[in-house]
């Protein structure tokens, strides 16, 4: 456990000096510009624009953080030849790839954690200078807490979508790592579509094979309850439990995937 | 490495001159388009296509069809073009709806601004009680929809038998208001008259979550007053006429004879117009509450 946090934390650290956390600012500066900016094109969306755009913008960071660092995090060690120091020292395999992602999620959640903050400052300053009767006629305060309900799930989602592309990075070349976790992740969002396949082909067999691929892919649609949150339309408590335990599972399988085929891996 | 003082300068000259370049080309007239070519373009109509493209940024994209829907609607509105085209209004509206089925305010911009006669909107009611519908068929628990869609048939349609209906409709949805029956009914018996309208416009006005939602209502009971001005100043014109046996030729004469104190501003405060030949009163032609409700579209 200890090497774990010590692989973990030097992730973090070179994700530090890699200067992973400029993004932080680019998004201040976008959620602030935005919000002066939109008030004048939305015929009175503003809080409901700024939502949405916070949210897709934590997703869409994070996503890139997730992929861009991810998909180096195994092969940067082997094309610097680094790996075989590490591994020369008491440590198994299974404990780098596991560090590797959990320090990489740490970035993640420091990141999305200080995105929120910036969020809902944004938020709330919208909060505190919108007249009452336009504040009557949100569906939610600007400050709803459910949107937390939306944050969470997009943070599983990025840490699935890191299991991925550290996956990937076992075996593959970064560029060729990107395009394959970009694809998972988008098949991902397509799944909906393979489940209800059947009912336009003729084929039984067609279908059948579909519907299989509908629980095999990442349902990664099932995170996304943006559009719910910022309407304040009800996420039961239960849902969020269900899909949580859904995205962990997945995380775990993808992960041991990940360690039995580094474990394989031959580094002569 | 130590920088050159020159390459500084060189940066600062560079950057000037591109600013400058661009205030130049700012300065330039517009290309011209050519014949027959349409600025207003929309290159993805499908919402089920779009609605697959934006994986789970549907949200976000339904907010710029929005943005691009007020845009194009004000745009063309306040454009001098004397061919306005608001054909993207709809598929706009649509795919903005489509996207994000609960955006409200959506339905309500375009059951006003689709239907509203052109040029001041696409004059489309049809496609106004479309829209609402689609919303009602996501939405069956907003009465707002339902009553937006007698709302079209009352005001812009003229159409009380089906206003009525869907007002009614409208108040069979739980936590309804109080006062959709009551004006479905009088809908229904005395077809359009300036109190129901006044009812309809005061609860727009009362409930809008938008300033142009509100600026609209407001509007429109500002016409209604000056219905009743221009009804309440007639009457004073016609028995001026009935003691005279001639129509005034004025207002001072109207002043003069002891019938008014002054000359009678609409809500505007702009005065109102009277014709000397027929001794009607008429809102002024500069008045921006021109053109009143017609006989086309009563209320």
């Amino acid at each position: 456990m200890k090497v774990i946090g010590h692989v973990a934390v030097n992730v973090f650290k070179e994700s530090v000096r890699d200067k992973v956390l400029y993004n932080l600012v680019v998004f201040a500066v976008l959620l602030m510009s935005a919000s002066y900016l939109i008030g004048e094109l939305t015929a009175g969306q503003d809080v409901k624009i700024i939502k949405d755009l916070g949210l897709a913008s934590i997703s869409v960071f994070g996503l890139l953080i997730a992929v861009f660092i991810g998909i180096g995090l195994v092969w940067k060690e082997v094309e610097k030849r680094s790996i075989y120091t590490l591994l020369s020292k008491p440590m198994r395999r299974q404990d780098l790839l596991v560090g590797k992602y959990l320090g990489l999620v740490l970035t993640l959640i420091i990141n999305v954690a200080v995105m929120t903050a910036a969020y809902y400052a944004v938020l709330a300053y919208f909060q505190a200078v919108s007249p009452a009767n336009l504040r009557e006629s949100w569906p939610a305060p600007a400050t709803d807490p459910a949107l937390l309900k939306a944050i969470a799930l997009i943070v599983l989602e990025l840490m699935l979508v890191t299991a991925i592309a550290l996956l990937f990075s076992t075996f593959s070349s970064p560029f060729l790592s990107a395009i394959l976790t970009t694809a998972v992740w988008v098949i991902g969002h397509f799944n909906q579509d393979l489940r209800d396949y059947g009912a336009t082909i003729p084929s039984p067999l067609a279908a059948s094979i579909a519907r299989g691929v509908y629980y095999v892919i990442p349902n990664f649609s099932a995170f996304d309850v943006k559009l719910q949150v910022v309407h304040a339309q009800a996420v039961p408590f239960g849902y969020i439990g269900v899909t949580t335990a859904y995205g962990l599972t997945y995380i775990a399988l993808v992960l041991l995937t990940a360690v039995i085929v580094f474990s394989k891996r031959d580094f002569k | 490495m130590k920088v050159h003082p020159a390459a500084w300068a060189a940066l600062v000259v560079l950057f000037a001159a591109v600013v400058g370049l661009q205030l130049i080309q700012a300065n330039e007239p517009p290309l011209a388009t050519p014949q027959g070519v349409s600025t207003n373009l929309l290159y993805v109509h499908s919402p089920q296509v779009l609605g697959r493209a934006t994986l789970s940024f549907h949200a976000l994209l339904a907010d710029i069809y929005w943005i691009r829907a007020v845009q194009h609607y004000g745009g063309t509105k306040l454009s001098n073009e004397p061919n306005k085209q608001y054909d993207l209004l709809y598929p706009l509206l649509d795919l903005t709806t489509s996207l994000d089925p609960y955006f409200d305010v959506a339905y309500k911009f375009g059951s006003v601004f689709l239907a509203e006669p052109y040029p001041g909107g696409a004059g489309r009611p049809d496609l106004a009680i479309a829209l609402l519908q689609k919303g009602l068929r996501t939405r069956p628990d907003k009465w707002e929809l339902a009553q937006g869609i007698g709302f079209v048939y009352y005001w812009w349609l003229a159409d009380y038998q089906n206003a009525a209906m869907w007002f009614n409709r409208a108040a069979d949805v739980p936590n309804a208001p109080d006062w959709l029956r009551p004006l479905a009914a009088v809908t229904l018996a005395e077809g359009g008259n300036r109190a129901s309208s006044r009812v309809l416009w005061n609860e727009i006005a009362r409930n809008a979550d938008a300033d142009w939602l509100r600026t609209q209502a407001t509007f429109r009971l500002k016409q209604l007053d000056a219905l009743d001005g221009i009804d309440f100043i007639q009457r004073i014109v016609d028995e001026y006429r009935r003691r005279t046996g001639v129509p005034p030729a004025s207002w001072d004469d109207m002043m003069r004879a002891g019938f008014l104190r002054g000359v009678p501003p609409d809500p505007t405060g702009t005065p109102f117009r009277l014709d000397s030949a027929t001794g009607r009163v008429t809102l002024d032609p500069s008045s921006s509450l021109n053109p009143l409700p017609s006989a086309e579209h009563p209320l």
